[in-house]
């Protein structure tokens, strides 16, 4: 699973819904690779505006990478600094959580993540 | 004619094969009407000359063939490449068939591709954060049955639901979650319609396929009902029988949203 989709997803229980805890999920023992993916900065610089640059710093903080800058690059930015943009494609788009946990910061649930796929269903006692 | 993507690597003993539905889907979005209207929805205007990247959100894609089908042809229906896509499905097969499916497709027509992010195991959108999809596709379990089958195998069910589960029964539950609707086969389909004004953004467009015994007319006037500027229309059928469309496509939106 990639770390742009991490972006997307929050807690499934509904109760979690309004919390700001229960967004981004943390990733906890998380086995890591990186996928080649061909790089293509007009995408990267449209996916910007639609990502949530402070839960994208806490992720990528987690996940052991350097600190993002506290302000997410305007596209001007991206599409004048190459190593910038290869570092953000490596980020969001290469990097791949094989195995691990995502944990709801409200609730506490842990979500499995198994051979790159992440299990949102809930036990029954939750939904 | 956009060439259809390839599934012959589909476990079908507990993956939804491919049927009349599914090519109903790839027959829809890929009309002229529809591809022109999605083109012009979600493309830049002068007080929008960059829109972000529209989510294209397939729920219960099983093979991932219409979801395989959207990334492949991106350029073709939406007029751009640079969006992304991703599936939410129950059954975990599915969801590995869907990721398959999808970086086949996008390989083989690199050129045209938007960008696959993923498969992930959840229940319909509970698990997407809120108003995130702007496009959102669902070819619901439709079939009028006495129940719905459980969401977790029997064993797993108390726990956290990744479980592993194998044998006849376990295969019968995977496939009847694709099918089986329940009460007027639309207990799943309810669902999420009712949850569609928190799961679209405001450009949001949702195409949701449904069978005559569903009551297509009725979930139109309710999703007419969420308030104003909601759209429900009907853009593709199928089967025509007696007069009545057996299967048939409703595209959902907001009037007067486009770009962002
Ligand atoms: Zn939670």
């Amino acid at each position: 699973m990639k770390v742009l989709t991490l972006n997307f997803l929050t807690c499934a229980v509904k109760t979690c819904k309004a919390s700001n805890d229960s967004f981004p999920l943390h990733p906890k023992d998380a086995e890591l690779a990186k996928d080649g993916v061909e790089i293509n900065p007009q995408l990267l610089v449209n996916v910007l505006p639609r990502i949530d640059w402070t839960a994208l710093r806490t992720t990528s903080t987690e996940l052991g990478f350097p600190a993002l800058p506290e302000q997410p690059p305007t596209a001007e930015d991206l599409t004048s600094d190459e190593k910038m943009l290869q570092e953000l494609h490596t980020l969001l788009l290469e990097t791949q959580m094989l195995e691990g946990k995502l944990v709801c910061g409200h609730c506490g649930h842990e979500y499995a993540v198994r051979e790159g796929i992440a299990n949102f269903l809930l036990p029954s006692h939750l939904v | 004619m956009l060439p259809t993507p390839d599934t012959s690597h589909v476990p079908y003993s507990r993956v939804y094969e491919p049927a009349e539905d599914s090519f109903l889907l790839l027959d829809t979005l890929s009309s002229a009407s529809e591809t022109s209207f999605l083109t012009s929805h979600f493309s830049p205007t002068t007080a929008n000359p960059r829109p972000a990247a529209p989510l294209v959100l397939e729920v219960g894609p099983g093979s991932g063939i219409v979801l395989a089908f959207l990334t492949a042809h991106a350029l073709t229906l939406f007029g751009s490449r640079t969006l992304l896509t991703l599936g939410i499905d129950a059954n975990r097969f599915a969801c590995a068939a869907t990721a398959s499916t999808a970086h086949k497709a996008s390989t083989e027509h690199a050129a045209t591709a938007a960008l696959f992010l993923d498969a992930v195991q959840g229940d319909l959108a509970t698990a997407l954060r809120g108003a995130a999809a702007d496009v959102l596709v669902f070819n619901p379990p439709y079939v009028p049955t006495e129940e719905l089958p459980a969401l977790l195998p029997p064993a797993a069910a108390g726990e956290s639901g990744d479980g592993v589960a194998s044998g006849w029964d376990e295969d019968s539950r995977l496939l009847a979650l694709s099918y089986a609707g329940g009460r007027d086969g639309m207990e799943t389909t309810d669902r999420l319609v009712a949850a569609l004004p928190a799961v679209l953004s405001a450009r949001g467009v949702a195409y949701i396929l449904l069978c005559a015994q569903n009551k297509p007319e009725e979930v139109k006037e309710r999703v007419r009902g969420f308030g104003a500027g909601w759209k429900a229309e009907t853009v593709g059928s199928s089967g025509k029988q007696a007069g009545w469309e057996r299967l048939q496509i409703v595209r959902v939106w907001r009037a007067g949203v486009t770009g962002i």
